[in-house]
């Protein structure tokens, strides 16, 4: 049995001027989900969250979010959303524990003193709550600006691209801190960057140019984009890379550390030609299951070519 | 479900516009700082009715009543005597260099002249490029010749000069009968004040929100409209309210500035006036897009209310465009209504053609403002 959907929006449109920047957009997240959105800059993943939360009124699309309506009932939604922004937008000159009071009376939570008091330990922040929040450094501007959209306990929190600019260290800590929101039944879609990120998500959907370009399980990802991947290790692996562009059935190369991933949608083409190549030597090749990463890589290559096309 | 309008919610808008205001020591220390700078600089530093200006005489007839005409010019305040001058040229000269304000020129026989009857000139040459400044003391002189004259010329001589008879020129100066430009200006300058602060610190307060990017959490949580629009403006109509005191303290103590009038009348207009700068304060925040455009609106606002209202120059000396535009100004209104109360002991029945007119000026700024104000980032 599936579970209920927490957004279930179709058709979502949004122009600004003549330009569409987010087109027919469909979205389906059930409870408890974490959605990985993931496209490149400008691609609308930023317009798409605040119409989610009404802070954008869309131009077309209907659908529910937390079965409330999103065109008409955005006020009934902001109660039980947590939004994050992609920039601090708590107030720099207020400090820490005014910053969650604040945002607690906004949400008219009950018991706040204590539900505040209660942040601030799990913050780790208890002994600094008098300190002006604008003199945190990134990482614990972030945890702050997360902790205040949970003051008031929302079913759905939508982050947007939440860990840009914060230390491995801190995003680590912050993606356990929302596997564990939703485990506990909070439904969280994050935008992001990031791949290592994007792995950690139950749902993947993919927007490039305003317009949905895949989505699904994070599992099934590479094998609905259909690729199929070599893997080859060994000397000269700069060389290498340089030969098998815009070799027969060769999408991509992509360096992974000490190894090349070569990838395509053709992989009888694209066998032939890694088998050319090792039959010359001097690496050694293996096929591998294609992953997230190289899905991705290649959605991004493809919005690239977009993009140039849309500046000329 | 608190859908409607929250108090609470309003109160923590109102409880950290205040936090926020105390934390900004600069500007707080403006807000309260400026009523008193602007009143020293108006009160003090600018009259329209300047004395002591240096004066040079070129005198080609010494006699009584010679140094009568002086000595009468001299406490007349306006005029302080700095040196002597011989033919015109010099006097020209001392005067294009800006060594005097005035050359007193007393002709040759003078005297003899005056007994005789034939109504010599005394010439007054003044440096009129700034006219205001000369105006006065130009104004003063035909009073000090004929009062010197009738005191130098007793007996049959009085006879003699008083064929014509020696006219007085009679300046009966209304409301302000000792002509201090600080009666006129003090009033009026408590409307440039509250303009130029409540306009601009209401826009900054708002546009600061949007440029920070904290517009965007505060309007993504439940928040309504008016839970925002009043939280952020009444912190500042007490800072009207306090810079007005402040103001008013220092212009009695200081300036000795009367208050004949009744104290409702003023009221009222006061607060139509606060909240109408306020109102255009918030339209001008849905407009600008950053701090830097909401002071440069701001100052495009003030500017009117400082040159179009009345508040410098007459209004009904002005051509008949900047008329127009001045009845749109709210300053113009209250600046009436203020000199009216204050000088003139008017009550509210007195003021109420401006009553009126700034109550339609602040429904009409106020609609604007809400048509414009945008609970989405739209």
């Amino acid at each position: 049995m599936n579970p209920p959907l927490v957004i279930d929006v179709r058709g979502l449109t949004k122009r600004f001027g003549d330009k569409t920047v987010v087109d027919h957009f469909d979205i389906a997240v059930p409870r408890g989900a974490i959605y990985g959105f993931l496209g490149p800059n400008g691609s609308g993943k930023t317009t798409t969250i605040r119409m989610l939360c009404g802070l954008l009124t869309p131009d077309g699309g209907e659908g529910q979010c937390l079965e409330f309506d999103v065109r008409h009932e955005a006020p009934r939604i902001k109660t039980q959303v947590g939004y994050m922004t992609q920039k601090f937008s708590l107030y720099e000159d207020l400090t820490i524990r005014e910053n969650l009071d604040f945002v607690a009376r906004m949400y008219g939570v009950t018991d706040r003193r204590s539900r505040v008091s209660r942040a601030l330990e799990e913050l780790g922040l208890a002994d600094r709550s008098g300190q002006l929040a604008g003199t945190l450094s990134g990482g614990w501007k972030q945890r702050l600006a997360l902790a205040a959209c949970l003051i008031h306990d929302p079913k759905l929190l939508l982050l947007d691209e939440p860990t840009a600019g914060v230390d491995p260290k801190a995003r680590r800590d912050f993606w356990d801190e929302i596997r564990r929101l939703s485990k506990a039944g909070v439904t969280v879609l994050v935008s992001t960057h990031y791949m290592d990120e994007a792995i950690q998500c139950d749902f993947i959907t993919y927007i490039a140019y305003g317009k949905k370009l895949i989505d699904g399980r994070a599992t099934e990802i590479p094998t609905m984009v259909g690729l199929s991947t070599w893997r080859a290790e060994g000397a000269n692996l700069v060389a290498l890379e340089a030969a098998l562009h815009n070799q027969p059935g060769v999408a991509q190369v992509a360096r992974f550390g000490s190894a090349l991933h070569v990838s395509g949608t053709d992989a009888d083409l694209l066998e032939t030609t890694v088998r050319r190549f090792e039959a010359e030597g001097g690496q050694r090749w293996s096929k591998v299951p294609a992953g997230l990463e190289e899905a991705f890589i290649y959605l991004m290559a493809g919005a690239r070519d977009n993009f140039s096309r849309d500046a000329a | 479900m608190s859908m409607g309008f929250s108090i609470s919610r309003f109160l923590a808008v109102l409880l950290k516009e205040f936090i926020q205001m105390r934390r900004d020591r600069v500007t707080f220390a403006m807000m309260i700082g400026l009523p008193i700078v602007q009143l020293m600089l108006f009160g003090f530093a600018i009259n329209a009715d300047p004395r002591h200006l240096p004066t040079l005489v070129e005198v080609n007839d010494e006699g009584p009543l010679t140094r009568t005409l002086l000595a009468g010019m001299e406490t007349s305040g306006y005029f302080d005597f700095v040196g002597q001058v011989r033919g015109p040229e010099a006097g020209a000269e001392a005067l294009r260099r800006g060594e005097a304000n005035f050359v007193i020129v007393i002709p040759d026989d003078f005297a003899r002249d005056v007994v005789r009857g034939l109504s010599p000139s005394v010439l007054v040459a003044a440096d009129a490029s700034d006219p205001s400044a000369v105006a006065g003391a130009a104004a003063a002189m035909s009073g000090i010749v004929s009062n010197a004259v009738a005191q130098t010329l007793t007996g049959p001589l009085a006879q003699a000069a008083g064929s014509p008879p020696p006219f007085d020129v009679a300046v009966h100066r209304a409301y302000n009968p000792e002509g201090r430009t600080s009666t006129n200006i003090v009033p009026g300058l408590l409307a440039i004040i509250l303009s130029m602060t409540m306009v601009m610190i209401t826009a900054v307060a708002i546009v600061k929100e949007r440029e920070r990017g904290t517009m965007e959490m505060l309007i993504s949580t439940p928040v309504r409209p008016a839970e925002v629009m009043l939280g952020k403006i009444l912190p500042y109509v007490l800072v009207g309210y306090v810079q007005t005191a402040v103001f008013m303290l220092a212009a009695f103590a200081v300036f000795d500035v009367p208050f004949t009038g009744g104290f409702m009348a003023f009221f009222y207009g006061f607060n139509l006036f606060v909240l109408g700068n306020l109102a255009l304060g918030f339209l001008i925040s849905t407009v600008a897009h950053n701090q830097m455009q909401a002071m440069q609106l701001s100052f495009f606002t003030i500017l009117p209310s400082i040159l179009l209202s009345g508040f410098m120059f007459p209004f009904a000396g002005m051509p008949g465009w900047a008329q127009t535009i001045g009845t749109a100004v709210p300053a113009t209104h209250f600046i009436r209504l203020i000199r009216k109360v204050m000088l003139k002991g008017a009550g509210t029945i007195d003021v109420s053609p401006e009553l009126a007119a700034l109550g339609v000026i602040v429904l009409v700024i106020s609609l604007a403002a809400m048509l414009r104000y945008r609970q989405t980032l739209d």
